[in-house]
């Protein structure tokens, strides 16, 4: 089956992805808006400020004279950008701790795998907290998006490590064995084509978490608050008290859209999941029966 | 009771391991970076009016020896632990003189009792409806939670604060959205003091529960619905025992094991939440100290809180793991 027919099939009798999907694509097409604004995403003052939502500011102006509209463009652009950087460098790691913990088992297993458990028990907000006040200034984008990727893989690398550790006791692995593969090889060519699809389900899982990070640090203040995302909305919106004058477009559209986001990445995750595990498809078909 | 000790000595080694890396981290975290947390304070401290030379000087001594900058960095780092095994984290920055440790100590218990009320009726009443809609899978009310709490669930945390604070402060204004207590209220009258503090945190208690039920919920759901296949329950059902006993001791008491252990991984997410928690609602518990001590520019105290939630927290999952035997005895035989 071509990837386009499972594709279409799964648009048209999973409304789960179906809704997912539309909602992923309403927020890329604001994302992609960012190209063709009229504004430099970081100029103050280029409209009236506090204009509430009309057909000249489809969205209204901020208390910092920024058209909310193209402002949410750019930061929608920057925050998806943000998850999905985290989500590859994160997938990456936990790939490569989750494969080899199945295929070597052992003290390997064992070693890798308390230093995994330390990752998802650990309290990782205080850490990511500490690590600004150290660097201030010096908070990047970038840096933020490969220590949260640092600290993000943990959960994942568990859940291959169990496929994995399936896939050693399969007959394929032990003919590769014995016509000579190196473990690289067997873990690279082998094993994971069959953890990839769920791999691809916890990348949308570990974008809603990454964003959510990112929101809440630059909520806080806590991020380079130069970088327009929609946490650094958030933040200057209450910076001017924005709910309290009542300029609630500020703070209601940004959020608005997050949601969105959050909500169609999750339907494609849960969808995607119900896709791999045919379990749960069959219990959909007779379940409802 | 072998198998016990087993059990237990496995876990007391995790606790360690997590509690030693996580301590690491911090100590790379603040060793390793590029900017010398010491001229930060200073610059901070200084950039207010003018400072003698020397008295920088002096400032710039007591910091180094205070951060354990002082040294080879093996000295350093033995230093470093030293201060953390005995919890000395010096006196605080931004309220000089006092301890780190005593601060911390004063806004413990809000944060404690924050998170215990929280997270125990997110807990049960998840898994309880939970269960429930896995067994009576017509029930169109229970359906309708699923949807809603599904919904709720992939929400960042202070988004959903953020959307209960409008509706209950500006549009609705029924509850105190701000505080642990009323400001300068008699404490001698310890039944109205409860009372306020109950009623301070209902938004915030509130807030936790709407993002963390729907994933107890749902995971209960899906247990209960794959237990209920089992033979077992369906010659109980033959038996003619009854289907609210069957479903709390012969479905749910087989389906809680899980849940048990997801609530010792979740520990770390919810006490993240706290910390948000508290900023948006102004709770004076850890998450606002530790909030405020960034702002501040304390760096003992941000280092103090963030090892201290680290241990905590690490502690409360090893307590968990101890009291799962109790729930599965079968993990005694594993």
């Amino acid at each position: 089956m071509s990837a386009f027919k499972i594709f279409r099939d799964l648009f048209s009798h999973n409304g789960e992805f179906a809704i997912g999907l539309v909602l992923l694509l309403v927020v890329l097409a604001v994302a992609a808006c960012s190209f063709f604004s009229p504004y430099p995403p970081m100029d103050v003052y280029v409209v009236p400020p506090d204009v509430p939502p009309s057909w000249e500011h489809p969205l209204g102006t901020t208390s910092r004279g920024q058209d909310v509209f193209w402002q949410l463009t750019f930061a929608i652009r920057n925050t998806l950008l943000f998850g999905i950087v985290v989500a590859i460098l994160s997938r990456i790691i936990s790939l490569f701790v989750g494969l080899i913990s199945g295929y070597k088992g052992g003290w390997v297993d064992r070693v890798l795998m308390s230093i995994n458990d330390t990752f998802v028990v650990i309290p990782l907000f205080p850490i990511l907290v500490l690590f600004y006040f150290i660097m201030r200034d010096q908070m990047s984008w970038a840096l933020l998006a490969v220590i949260t990727a640092l600290l993000g893989w943990a959960y994942d690398a568990r859940l291959i490590r169990s496929i994995a550790m399936s896939l050693r006791t399969r007959e394929f692995t032990r003919q590769a064995v014995f016509s000579g593969m190196s473990t690289g090889k067997i873990v690279l060519q082998e094993h994971l084509p069959f953890v990839l699809p769920i791999v691809f389900s916890t990348t949308m899982n570990n974008i809603n978490w990454s964003i959510g990070i990112e929101v809440t640090l630059s909520v806080l203040g806590f991020t380079d608050i130069n970088t327009p995302t929609i946490g650094g909305m958030i933040y200057w919106a209450n910076q001017h008290a924005a709910l309290v004058s009542g300029i609630w477009w500020w703070v209601t559209f940004p959020v608005a859209l997050v949601i969105m986001l959050f909500i169609g990445l999750f339907l494609l995750a849960i969808s995607m999941n119900e896709y791999i595990d045919p379990r749960s498809r069959l219990s959909r078909l007779g379940g409802q029966a | 009771m072998r198998a016990y000790l087993t059990y237990l000595s496995k876990r007391l080694v995790q606790f360690a391991v997590v509690v030693f890396v996580g301590i690491n981290i911090t100590y790379l975290v603040t060793h390793m970076t590029p900017i010398d947390p010491v001229e930060q304070s200073i610059s901070a401290a200084t950039s207010f009016g003018s400072t003698s030379p020397e008295a920088i000087e002096m400032m710039r001594q007591s910091l180094r020896q205070l951060y354990g900058l002082e040294g080879s960095p093996w000295e350093q780092y033995v230093s470093f632990w030293k201060r953390i095994l005995v919890g000395d984290f010096g006196p605080s920055l931004s309220a000089f003189p006092t301890p780190v440790s005593q601060l911390i100590l004063r806004a413990l218990p809000w944060t404690v009792g924050l998170l215990l009320v929280s997270t125990l009726l997110t807990w049960f009443l998840g898994n309880l409806l939970g269960g429930l809609a896995g067994y009576y899978r017509n029930s169109r009310v229970l359906r309708a939670f699923g949807v809603i709490s599904m919904a709720l669930k992939p929400i960042p945390y202070y988004v959903v604060a953020l959307v209960l604070l409008i509706i209950f402060g500006f549009l609705w204004p029924v509850l105190p959205i701000s505080g642990g207590a009323t400001m300068a209220s008699d404490r001698s009258n310890t039944f109205a003091f409860a009372l306020d503090v109950a009623v301070h945190s209902i938004l915030p208690v509130l807030s936790l529960m709407a993002v963390g039920i729907g994933g107890w919920f749902m995971g209960m759901r899906s247990l209960v619905s794959n237990v209920v296949t089992e033979d077992y329950v369906i010659y109980a059902e033959l038996a003619g025992v009854k289907r609210n006993k069957i479903l709390g001791s012969y479905v749910m008491r087989n389906a809680l094991g899980p849940q048990v252990t997801g609530l010792a991984l979740q520990l770390g997410a919810i006490f993240n939440g706290a910390i948000i928690t508290e900023y948006v609602f102004g709770y004076p518990g850890v998450g606002s100290l530790l909030i405020s001590a960034v702002h501040a520019g304390d760096y003992s105290l941000v280092l103090g809180i963030t090892t201290i939630s680290i241990v905590a927290v690490s502690a409360t999952v090893l307590l968990i793991d101890l009291l799962y035997p109790l729930i599965d005895p079968r993990v005694e035989a594993r």
